[in-house]
């Protein structure tokens, strides 16, 4: 078997195929938002939205509905819960995550261990499946990835100055709440999208490390975006390739190869000093 | 005769973080063009009290007037130099794009910066000695080149009202002679200026006006008659050092206890 081979082969898929098309695009978005996740110090929350959306796709699943739109749903009901505990000043933010996440994931396991099937629906939810993903998902990928990034790149400026300078926010009369909402949301579609390549599991790890990577490699924002995304795309579209030569879960092999390009990274920044 | 309404009406203003009051009915009037230094211990409010101005903090009761129109009608007549230690100096941007931030509310928010911002900003990073510095990263900063980016966004958002947040702490005498002559600057372009400070000198030599707080207006108006020793035992209490020769100092080592046990 020759080198080129050894990428081609597995393109004679067509799950392959579709698998490494939405691979390709959630590590992209995934890394996009997570700039601003590592950035604001959003980490905790990006883990919490990916696991109270648990219940959503349990019910999706015991339905035999759309996973996609059953996350959908579940990920909105959670962003405004979070948002209305913590509004009203009862409990800090951070815990009232704390207990929103841990009930959801707790709920989601619950409903999914009735079913006989439990061991792999359970792993698939958890740690994604990306060689599952049908042509319909790949397009509700697409199409909610577009929408993501578009409002990222619109919203460049304003999300810039809320993030690194709220006074100046505030002086510029900027709508702060409503943009930190609109990133919230933005944050969630991206957890939802990212449920069939990474999971639940492992979403914050791909909002994460590349995002980290790229903020040791840059020194703007804009630049850290791409080499985040590049980054992203990269730990995707190998992570698929080692999955499928060594039959591992994708979604781990996935953010192996993320935190392998970080710990590289690190460790060559750290020999430069 | 037409009225011309004071550039800044502060009215019976309370502030809180929570349920925890911080200032209380504090009232004063600036008019155009002022300088006023705002002196008081740590944990006064003197950041609150300015971040309540730039309406960053809702007002529990009471109402702030600019040009004789609420907070919150104006666009971009304020402008707010951030205590130093409040700003995330790990953020990755350049020198430009924190100066260039100050333009962002010119032509709306999602043009780009055209030809007009970039003289600006080219223009305030010149007057703030620091041209040399915009590529540089912020977090490769000086404390004193960190400030100068601070004044140079400032000038470059063409303010009514400049508000100063400790610009002479911890910088070098070069930053602060640089912010001195800016304000000299301003004084000629008509900018009204709030500065807080802990250098009781300074207050008393380089402004007319000062503002003396401890969480409620202890006093407001000129200089000699506000920082008076009876005034200041008021604000100060027992970190204010009265020396022989009639100097007073302020005890910076303590600060007050609230400081300690905030929840
Ligand atoms: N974000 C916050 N949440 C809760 N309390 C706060 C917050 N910021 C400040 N405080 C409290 O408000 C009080 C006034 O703080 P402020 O920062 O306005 O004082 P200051 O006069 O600027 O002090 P310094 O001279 O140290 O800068 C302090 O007791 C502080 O603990
Ligand atoms: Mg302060």
């Amino acid at each position: 078997m020759n080198f080129m081979n050894v990428f081609i082969t597995p393109l004679t898929y067509a799950f392959m195929q579709r698998g490494l098309l939405a691979g390709t695009m959630v590590g992209v978005l995934c890394a996009v938002m997570g700039t601003y996740v590592v950035l604001r110090g959003m980490a905790f929350l990006g883990d919490a939205l990916a696991h109270a959306i648990m219940p959503g796709v349990a019910i999706a699943y015991l339905l035999g509905g759309n996973l996609l739109l059953g996350a959908l749903v579940a990920a909105a009901v959670v962003a405004l819960g979070i948002g209305y505990f913590s509004k009203q000043g009862a409990v800090r933010e951070d815990t009232a995550i704390g207990i929103l996440f841990a009930a959801a994931l707790s709920l989601g396991v619950a409903m999914i261990s009735s079913i006989r099937s439990y061991a792999v629906d359970l792993s698939h939810i958890l740690f994604g499946n990306v060689l599952g993903v049908s042509p319909a998902d790949l397009w509700i990928t697409f199409g909610l990835g577009t929408v993501v990034l578009l409002t990222v790149v619109l919203l460049y400026r304003p999300f810039m100055v809320i993030s690194f300078d709220p006074v100046l926010a505030a002086t510029l009369r900027l709508p702060a709440e409503l943009l930190r909402n609109v990133m919230l949301l933005l944050l969630a579609l991206t957890v939802v999208i990212s449920l069939q390549t990474v999971g639940v599991g492992l979403a914050a790890a791909m909002l994460i490390t590349p995002a980290a990577t790229a903020y040791l490699l840059t020194r703007r924002l804009a630049p850290m975006m791409f080499v985040s995304a590049a980054i992203g795309a990269i730990s995707s579209l190998a992570g698929l390739y080692l999955s499928y030569y060594f039959n591992i879960v994708s979604g781990s092999a996935i953010v192996l190869t993320a935190t392998a390009i970080f710990l590289a990274v690190f460790l060559i920044k750290r020999g430069r000093r | 005769m037409t009225h011309i309404p004071h550039r800044l009406e502060v009215e019976n203003i309370s502030v809180a973080y929570g349920d925890n009051v911080i200032l209380r009915d504090i009232s004063f009037q600036v008019p155009h063009g002022a300088q006023i230094a705002v002196v008081g211990p740590n944990g006064a409010g003197k950041s609150t009290l300015f971040k309540a101005l730039v309406g960053l903090l809702p007002l529990k009761n009471g109402r702030i007037l600019i040009h004789g129109m609420p907070l919150g009608d104006h666009k971009d007549c304020v402008a707010y130099i951030p205590q130093r230690e409040e700003v995330d100096w790990r953020f990755p941007v350049t020198v430009t794009d924190v100066v260039t931030m100050g333009r962002f509310n010119t032509r709306g928010w999602f043009a780009r910066p055209n030809r007009d911002d970039h003289e600006a900003v080219a223009r305030s990073l010149d007057e703030m000695g620091i041209a040399n510095l915009a590529k540089v990263s912020i977090s490769d900063l000086s404390g004193g080149q960190q400030q100068r980016v601070f004044l140079a966004r400032a000038i470059a958002q063409e303010p009514h009202i400049l508000l100063m947040d400790e610009p002479f702490t911890g910088v070098d005498a070069t930053t602060q002679q640089v912010t001195l002559n800016l304000l000299d600057h301003l004084r000629q372009r008509q900018v009204t200026a709030i500065i807080s400070t802990h250098d009781l000198n300074l207050a008393a030599t380089r402004f007319e006006t000062v503002m003396l707080i401890n969480k409620r207006l202890v006093a407001f108006g000129p200089a000699k008659e506000v920082l008076s020793q009876e005034n200041l035992q008021k604000a100060f209490g027992s970190s204010l050092l009265v020396m022989e020769n009639g100097a007073m100092l302020v005890d910076e080592c303590c600060p007050p206890d609230e400081d300690h046990h905030h929840p």
